[in-house]
């Protein structure tokens, strides 16, 4: 044996031992009598669709918090990249860990199917959070979604309408041209537009930014040129939101901004307070609106410990309360919808970090 | 089998070391199970030797796999008879290789050129095709990797049978040699005789109908196609043929130790998973891995000794 070798494996030993005890949890809670109350909790283990995302650490933290009132022994595991079957091999390791409830944000609607089924068999809970197994809703118990999709354009446009008197031109700057959620809400948004409410409101374009920050940019700019007397813009998407805010703020054409003109450009959409968090304070975005991730972890933790003690009913229409939360209800397809839009300002974004 | 000593050692460690930080871990069907997800990557990686011995790459493969996995699953979602769809994956994927092949030659360009292009042509028409959606096939075609015998799944049978019949074209057959010759010098076996370009077209020839045979498991396996499978699949088969032994630049083989490489990583990855060891963790040490394989081939004890002594002061 070449000493090179022999060295290599010592060294590639100690790595290993060392990265054990970086991995999120020890295998400890396993053994029986461990802990006392290790018997009671139940184990569920939250997938989320990739690594280092702020935004699933405040997933984790809704299971967090309630963790000890809801007897949850919680952990987390995230795939190696966002790749539709990255997260196949997390799902086997963690069923064989002994996890009895595995909460999956899906990186792909069906390329899971049969892993998620060979873990139900073995009597894993399956629970899909923040987004679902659209059309393949058997391969999983209940899905828990942010908010309810269908009141995000009729709050959007009221969000901009009440901070432009509910006159003017606007315009909406989406992500891609074929990205479903987005075209839906950019549905709704028209048929809001054409209440008697929002009558003098005038939806002039949509344009798309494909979630890319040079083209929203550049984008926003010829909406700018385009339409003199635009007076609203919203964007449903972070990194179009984030871009336009961008614009804005550099050309300085906000309410109360130097060159700002009939009241200035009141910009409003969807987006994460830590992208948000720069314009908000400077003033150039007033209010813009996304939901808690929070709320999917706390709602989905709960479910996960009443289905594994067998004490919830999943036929639809079954109402149900998650203590400190409030009532929630088995929607069509299994769906429990987690929370509603919270809208951001100046006052209370700092209470939310992701 | 001295040259093969790296990893079967380290593999051996993994074991040891798994089996010590996770109780669940030591469990033969859980890990069968868990080299059978990525038994496509290590097929491909067999057949990739032939292409990397002969002084080429192909990082279309891929790619290659997954659009003849569509397209298949096209045909099946029409209800062609299955024999007839599978047979016709294997030649949509065995004349997508050997398009490789010919266009390398014909250009007499280099493969990791032209293998690029074609990965960005083979996936982009696997998205031209399908967009954001996906073809399921039928119920009863799904499942291959569950099918075992003799205690192996389908797919790692196939696997290993791969690596017999590779190992023996590569060592004893005149084809194999070749490849070898071409991999060493292109322009001395040109001058003994040796029909390089046709070497090289019979290497990605090679390849294209294992990415077939792969494509075929990977349906089976998920019981869907979409465009976005097996994205960046191609780096980790490369992984596995250096790791193996192989060198990248051609004129070797090590076709077992390409599979021992494969059982090396299956083995780490699962350690480090069903540890809960976290995402940034396991890239890490995979990649802390590669290197660590390469310089235990380049630096011997010996090596190191010589050159300090050799860069030391001169006794005067």
């Amino acid at each position: 044996m070449k000493p090179s070798t022999l060295a290599l494996g010592i060294s590639l030993l100690a790595l290993i031992a060392v990265s054990g005890c970086g991995s999120t949890k020890t295998d400890t809670s396993t053994t029986p009598g461990a802990t006392p109350t290790a018997g009671a909790k139940t184990k569920i283990v939250f997938i989320p669709k990739s690594a280092g995302n702020p935004y699933f650490t405040q997933v984790e933290s809704g299971f967090k918090k309630n963790a000890d009132q809801f007897g949850i022994d919680f952990s987390s595991q995230a795939p190696s990249s966002a790749d539709a079957t990255s997260q196949l091999a997390v799902i086997k390791d963690q069923a064989q860990r002994g996890e009895e409830v595995i909460v999956i944000a899906p990186n792909s609607p069906d390329a899971l199917n049969e892993a998620l089924d060979q873990v139900v068999a073995k009597g894993v809970i399956v629970i899909t959070a923040d987004s679902d197994l659209t059309g393949n809703e058997s391969h999983r118990s209940v899905g828990v979604l942010p908010v309810d999709f269908t009141t995000i354009g009729p709050e959007q446009v009221e969000l901009l309408g009440s901070q432009i008197n509910y006159e003017g031109e606007i315009a909406i700057l989406s992500a891609t041209s074929d990205a479903p959620n987005q075209n839906a809400w950019i549905e709704s948004m028209k048929t809001t537009l054409a209440e008697p409410k929002y009558a003098k409101m005038k939806l002039v374009e949509v344009v798309y930014g494909d979630d890319e920050p040079q083209k929203s940019t550049t984008e926003t700019e010829a909406l700018l040129t385009k339409h003199a007397n635009l007076r609203g813009i919203i964007a449903p998407t972070s990194v179009g939101l984030a871009a336009a805010a961008q614009v804005l703020g550099q050309k300085e054409i906000a309410p109360g901004a130097k060159n700002a003109k009939n009241g200035g450009l009141v910009l409003t959409g969807l987006g994460t307070p830590n992208e948000l968090r720069k314009a908000v304070k400077a003033g150039v975005v007033a209010k813009f609106q996304l939901w808690d991730p929070a709320d999917i972890g706390t709602v989905a933790g709960y479910l996960g410990t009443q289905l594994k003690a067998k004490k919830l009913d999943l036929k639809v229409g079954t109402k149900f309360d998650v203590p400190g939360k409030g009532s929630f209800e088995i929607k069509e397809k299994q769906i429990v919808i987690a929370g509603k839009l919270v809208t951001f300002t100046k006052e209370n974004i700092d209470q939310y970090q992701y | 089998m001295r040259r093969n000593l790296t990893p079967l050692l380290l593999s051996l460690v993994v074991l040891i070391v798994g089996s010590r930080i996770s109780p669940h871990f030591l469990d033969f069907a859980y890990l069968r199970d868990s080299a059978t997800l990525l038994a496509e990557i290590g097929i491909i990686a067999i057949a990739m030797n032939f292409v990397i011995s002969a002084g080429q790459i192909d990082l279309s493969v891929g790619s290659n796999m997954v659009l003849t996995a569509c397209l298949t699953a096209k045909m099946l979602a029409a209800g062609l008879p299955p024999i007839v769809c599978f047979a016709s994956g294997l030649v949509i994927a065995t004349l997508l290789g050997y398009l490789n092949g010919v266009l390398i030659t014909f250009f007499k360009a280099p493969s990791f050129l032209i293998t690029v292009a074609t990965l960005a042509i083979f996936r982009g028409a696997a998205k031209a095709m399908l967009g954001p959606t996906s073809v399921k096939i039928p119920a009863d075609l799904i499942g291959i990797d569950t099918v075992t015998a003799g205690g192996l799944t389908v797919p790692l049978l196939i696997l290993l049978m791969l690596t017999v019949m590779a190992t023996f074209v590569l060592n004893k057959t005149v084809f194999g040699r070749w490849v070898i010759a071409v991999g060493a010098n292109p322009r001395t076996a040109l001058f003994s005789g040796v029909p390089v370009e046709r070497v090289i077209r019979s290497t990605f020839l090679i390849t294209g109908f294992c990415c077939g045979i792969a494509s075929l498991l990977l349906l089976s396996r998920l019981g869907v196609a979409r465009s976005d499978l097996a994205m960046g699949s191609e780096l980790d088969i490369i992984t596995i043929v250096v790791v193996g032994g192989t060198a990248i630049q051609g004129g070797s083989a090590n076709v077992v130790g390409s599979l021992l490489a494969f059982f090396l990583l299956t083995l780490l990855r699962t350690a480090m998973g069903v540890a809960s060891v976290t995402a940034e963790y396991q890239m890490t040490i995979i990649g802390i891995l590669l290197i660590a394989v390469v310089l235990a081939k380049r630096v011997s004890f010996q090596s190191i000794v010589k050159k300090f002594k050799s860069s030391g002061p001169k006794p005067t």
